[in-house]
């Protein structure tokens, strides 16, 4: 057993409001540059829909991730290439996205409203590029397709869409049954990151001690095979300084024991952050195992941080007592292993992304039936007013199952009807018109009990800001120690560059 | 006494700066060694002109080099006509192979504002150094026939010569213009090397082939501990 630490996430999607909040503050304290300007290390989007960059999940558009070789057992490989094939691609990469299926940035000529001369029409302000400084047509944007951007145009095309049948397809764009939620994304800072992996340089490395996936500056080269090796395109290529940038997890806010700017920002409290271990000796196992297999196997890597053995090897491998302990109140440990509500974004990409997402329950199911609000159907499937029957859930759950659970429907139900039960028990306990055989039947078909649901509705909905944010202490002071006087640092100060990342000659 | 600056003191300037400065800059500006791909920017002129550029020109490189480290080898190989020949038409169409590469990256520069945008002047002077210097090359291909030849028993006895620091300058002082203006040409590229982006060159990614496919640095474990 090597046990090994990482910072893991959970997003609770049920609360996600998609006020964008969380983007605004990775971009402000990030992204606010020359070159970075497109990038949105965290973003938030409409689903059904295509995502940023545009349709992004199509990996045999984008070839991100690892895929099972043919005949070979089930070792994986990368989608992108293999290494000979990927020092041969080098001078062009076939499965670059380019700026153009993110979105060309932009600014307005503010100044023109102010200095134009006198005349009979208002000022405006043209688009202006911020690639090149001339005007440009506005063709797309960061959020060009959310709330479905007025039409289901866009949310037609999403890969995801591809796993239900004809009808429910149909059924999706019907007005009165239309429906979305929204799918904030960060880097999932993954146990088999595509990105590393794909790197030639070997510039993006996973931190040892938190497993906060980095890009060296220093070392990279622009080779840019890890904006397609990562299948959840989040690592971006800066084109003003020639390097590849990602999300780093705010780690300069983490080691001083602050939540990342978009889990402190998050408006929905959707957001919960927290250390798991895991066993890092069955990675490639739980990596390449059958796709229906995928979440069981990911869960399986993630042991119990009570459990004396796990202890035991923790400690062997380094890992302090004070992370140990993280571990054990990690409310991320709670949601994806305890209780296994949340599961990874796309587990077939086998990344083993370690930002999982508890899957949105979504409105209740009514129609407006000769003008009147009509839950009747609701009603007859014995779920009371209010509550979401998950036979007749507006979203299709093979849809879900596309996105958390690798086309497993068994996996995203068992989360589901969890959270029925929830739902039922909080009902029964709330406004008490629902029968205690109901409740009792629901807890049973949720697999869960009473004491477990009032533990799931406390970190719910009445956590903490500890609770929800159990930042491990990665005390970088005392890593440094050992290696730099940091006495020789003391004049240098503060993080970032010594000099500006200006573009080589 | 003008030969001997052209041909003994620019080269040994060339290569004393050429190291000085990358090997300084690489120490002191790390972050400014980049390919500066551009191909985020457009993607589809640029696989017409990188791919073959690229493959054109390092097999001409090499081919350029073979002969300077195993001398008697490369003119064994020569010795049979239809190895002399298939060597000459393979070189011609490879430098052809570059010049069009070369043309092609330089029309895309000019016609793409966005790449445009983030060429620089020390780009501009380094396209047109490349593009004429493998134009050169062609032509000299083209005219001067046998050149596979006739390089072995001149332009690299000279180089030879620099290398052991005893310059004989006779084995190309008598070549034609067009020739010496090629070996200048070739040098001054190596003058170019530390201040532009060609320093990409010396950081391509072999260790991609037998590094660990993972990559995880500990900041604190021993380096016997580190298991990626």
């Amino acid at each position: 057993m090597d046990i090994r630490a990482q910072v893991s996430m959970v997003f609770h999607l049920d609360k996600c409001i998609g006020c964008h909040t969380c983007s605004i503050a990775c971009k402000n304290i990030w992204t606010d540059r020359k070159g970075a300007e497109y990038m949105w290390w965290n973003n938030v989007e409409t689903k059904p829909g295509t995502g940023y960059p545009t349709a992004w999940e199509d990996q045999d558009k984008y070839k991100g991730g690892w895929e099972q070789q043919n005949g070979k057992g089930s070792d994986i490989r990368l989608k992108l290439h293999s290494r000979l094939g990927g020092l041969g691609n080098i001078f062009f990469n076939p499965y670059l996205p380019t700026v153009d299926d993110y979105y060309e940035p932009w600014t307005y000529d503010y100044d023109h409203l102010f200095s134009a001369p006198e005349g009979d029409d208002q000022p405006t302000a043209r688009a202006i590029s911020l690639i090149t400084g001339k005007p440009m047509e506005i063709e797309a944007g960061p959020n060009w397709d959310d709330d479905y951007g007025g039409s289901p145009v866009y949310a037609e095309n999403d890969p995801n869409l591809g796993a239900l049948t004809e009808e429910e397809r149909e059924q999706l764009t019907e007005m009165e049954r239309v429906v979305f939620f929204y799918l904030p994304r960060i880097c999932n800072h993954c146990l088999n990151p595509g990105c590393v992996g794909a790197c030639p340089a070997g510039a993006v490395y996973k931190r040892g001690e938190d497993g906060i996936v980095l890009l060296s500056q220093e070392k990279c080269r622009a080779w840019r095979m890890c904006v397609s090796g990562c299948p959840y395109k989040k690592t971006y290529f800066n084109w003003s300084t020639g390097k590849s940038e990602k999300c780093i997890l705010c780690y300069p806010r983490l080691e001083s024991g602050q939540a990342p700017a978009c889990f402190h920002s998050c408006v929905g409290r959707i957001r919960y952050l927290g250390v798991l271990l895991y066993d890092a000796d069955r990675l490639k196992e739980a990596a390449s195992a059958p796709a229906e297999q995928l979440v069981h196997e990911h869960r399986s890597l993630i042991q119990n941080p009570h459990h004396p053995l796990v202890i035991e090897a923790a400690k062997a491998n380094g890992i302090s007592e004070a992370m140990i302990q993280a571990a054990q109140h990690s409310p991320v440990y709670k949601f994806v292993k305890q209780w296994k509500l949340a599961l990874p974004l796309h587990a077939e990409f086998r990344t083993l992304p370690m930002l999982f997402y508890v899957p949105p329950m979504l409105p209740v199911l009514a129609k407006i039936k000769d003008g009147v609000y009509d839950n009747a159907d609701a009603a007859s499937a014995q779920l009371g007013p209010l509550l979401s029957s998950l036979e007749q859930a507006r979203m299709p759950i093979r849809y879900m199952a596309s996105l958390f659970s690798a086309g497993n429907v068994d996996v995203v139900e068992d989360s589901y009807r969890k959270m029925i039960a929830v739902r039922i028990y909080m009902r029964a306990k709330m406004v008490g018109d629902v029968s205690e055989e109901e409740v009792q039947q629901a807890l049973q078909a949720g697999g869960t009990t009473a004491e477990e649901v009032e533990a799931i509705v406390h970190l719910t909905a009445r956590p903490t800001f500890e609770e929800r944010f159990v930042v491990p202490p990665l005390a970088r002071e005392v890593a440094i120690e050992q290696t730099l006087d940091p006495f020789t640092q003391k004049r240098e100060g503060g993080f970032g560059f010594r000099r500006a990342p200006a573009r080589g000659a | 006494m003008f030969d001997i600056v052209l041909f003994v003191v620019f080269p040994y300037v060339a290569v004393t700066v050429a190291i000085i400065s990358g090997i300084s800059r690489y120490r002191q500006n790390r972050f400014s060694y980049s390919s500066l791909s551009s191909q985020f920017l457009e993607n589809r002129t640029l696989f017409w002109g990188s791919v073959p550029w690229h493959y054109g020109v390092i097999t001409l490189l090499t081919a350029h080099l073979l002969p300077l480290l195993f001398p008697s080898l490369w003119g064994d190989l020569l010795s049979d006509r239809i190895r002399l020949y298939v060597l000459e038409v393979t070189g011609l169409g490879l430098a052809l192979m570059t010049v069009v590469g070369m043309t092609l990256l330089i029309v895309r520069r000019l016609r793409s504002p966005r790449v445009l945008a983030v060429t620089s002047t020390a780009d501009w002077l380094l396209l047109i150094t490349l593009l004429t210097q493998v134009a050169i090359g062609f032509w000299i291909a083209l005219v001067y026939r046998w050149g596979s030849g006739w390089y072995l028993h001149t332009s690299v006895p000279w180089m030879i010569s620099l290398l052991v620091f005893q310059p004989e300058i006779q084995y190309v002082t008598a070549l034609p213009w067009l020739v010496q203006f090629h070996l200048l040409a070739g040098f001054f590229l190596v003058l170019l090397f530390p201040f532009t982006r060609l320093v990409h060159v010396f950081t391509y990614p072999f260790t991609y082939l037998w590094r660990p496919i993972q990559v995880v640095i500990w900041n604190r474990r021993p380096p016997q501990k580190q298991r990626p």
